[in-house]
């Protein structure tokens, strides 16, 4: 009843054996194969679907789908490798911030991105990756992460852009994945979404001072707008007719709005916004329409996401080396660390011994 | 090194981490990390998670320690205390209108 060892905490850990013991069960999320539809579900598919039925929430030692497991590890560990590469285009910034309150505020929202990252990493864990699996596969350059951090951040402007519009478009995102199906998931997300609101209110800020500034800051300002409104748009991907995985995703209630609802909720918030501060949003089409009840806006330059998202946008190569730089050349300090645990642990033991 | 209860391929051992947010409250598990022992554990735990005064005391405890119910016997393992609905205040109906019950 007490099973010592291989069980882990109901809340956190994977079960064992993850994707094997499943395989079996899970023919029934593959579409090609419309006959297992028919026969009975296994009392713990039928489990799985009462759960997700009653909007209820899947924890780690639950069975799931394999398909749902799948999805689940790929959206979460983008998601945290967004988040840690996310460090990279604003740390660009932290020697040469304005002022020393700028440099520390600055500091902590890239402390917070580190550790957004690694509350999401924990929770990709629980599906039954390993941490280095995962890191492996981001410095190899075979996972994905938002593609809005492979552009670059040539002006302290790019620091308030991000905030504003990156953090923004983030949170619209990260609020309904608060209630995510997957237990884990959904709460790493509550305390994500806790910290973001102060990110993008700095962001706001840093542009608010420069619209009231001189000549030459109010253009830096409006530029960084500029280059920053198109792909915080694209940011929630493909349009819905686009969009293969998103119903799957919405009726395993991971995903709760469609990109497009999304977008538009999300550019219905900036217009105001964007007013205060006297800037332009750069679309000469973005107009509300009120029969629609939703603005009217020009059409995304998709084939600029596919490249970038391809590999071949301004900073992919940049930001996948230095991460694979800083992994690497901190190997020594985890192994130090390791190291020295090991002989504490040695110690703790002799002395326990002498003692006995 | 290996982490008990996981795939033996992690670095570093698991830890759950709790937090107690103010004097006169339990502490309350808010999520895990990876350490290499409880010094490092301790302190990769304010920083990951107190970063705006959330605690004033942290426990970490490694991940192997814990021991749990069988997830598999859900509901036969919690069945007792289903169907004694008189171990609640509100099965006494009798003295409903009477004061101070």
């Amino acid at each position: 009843m007490f099973p010592r060892g291989d069980q882990r905490l109901e809340d956190d850990r994977a079960p064992t054996g993850v994707g094997t013991a499943n395989t079996q069960e899970s023919t029934m999320t593959s579409p090609a194969d419309l006959s297992v539809v028919e026969r009975e579900p296994s009392p713990e598919e039928a489990q799985f679907d009462d759960l997700i039925a009653a909007d209820s929430r899947i924890e780690p030692r639950d069975w799931m789908p394999d398909a749902y497991r799948k999805t689940l590890i790929r959206q979460i560990s983008q998601h945290a490798h967004s988040e840690i590469i996310g460090m990279q285009p604003e740390s660009n910034w932290i020697t040469r911030a304005p002022s020393l309150k700028r440099k520390a505020i600055l500091m902590a929202k890239v402390q917070d991105e580190a550790g957004h990252g690694l509350y999401l990493y924990s929770a990709a864990q629980t599906l039954g990756i390993t941490r280095d699996e995962m890191m492996d596969q981001l410095i190899e350059g075979r996972a994905r992460y938002s593609s809005i951090f492979n552009y670059p951040t040539p002006t302290w402007a790019d620091m308030g852009a991000i905030g504003w519009l990156v953090d923004g478009a983030a949170i619209c995102n990260q609020v309904p994945l608060c209630r995510a199906s997957y237990g884990p998931y959904g709460r790493a997300m509550v305390r994500i979404c806790k910290e973001e609101s102060f990110h993008q209110r700095q962001g706001f800020e840093i542009l608010l001072e420069l619209m009231q500034g001189s000549d030459a800051q109010k253009r830096m300002a409006q530029d960084a707008v500029d280059r920053w409104y198109w792909p915080a748009l694209q940011m929630f991907g493909p349009p819905d007719d686009q969009s293969p995985n998103s119903a799957q995703s919405m009726a395993w209630n991971i995903k709760r709005f469609s990109n497009d609802e999304l977008r538009q909720r999300f550019v219905g918030m900036l217009v105001p916004q964007a007013e205060v501060m006297g800037v332009t949003l750069p679309d000469p089409n973005l107009r509300w329409n009120e029969e629609r009840q939703a603005y009217d806006m020009s059409e995304i330059d998709w084939t600029e996401f596919e490249e970038v998202l391809a590999g071949r946008g301004p900073a992919n190569a940049e930001r996948i080396r230095r991460r694979r730089e800083a992994h690497e050349e901190g190997a020594w300090v985890r192994e130090a660390a390791a190291e020295y645990a090991r002989k504490q642990a040695e110690r703790r033991l002799a002395a326990s011994g002498a003692v006995a | 090194m290996s982490t008990p209860g996981e795939m033996g391929t992690e670095a570093w051992p698991l830890w759950e981490v709790f937090v107690r947010a103010n004097r006169g409250l339990s502490h309350v598990h808010v999520g895990s990390l990876h350490a290499p022992d409880p010094d490092m554990a301790v302190r990769n735990a304010r920083d990951l998670y107190t970063r705006r005064n959330e605690g004033v005391s942290i426990w970490v405890v490694p991940a192997e320690a814990i021991t749990t119910s069988d997830p598999d016997a859900k509901g036969a393992f919690f069945e007792s205390p289903a169907g004694k609905n008189y171990r609640h205040a509100v099965y006494y109906t009798k003295s409903e209108g009477v004061k101070h019950l």
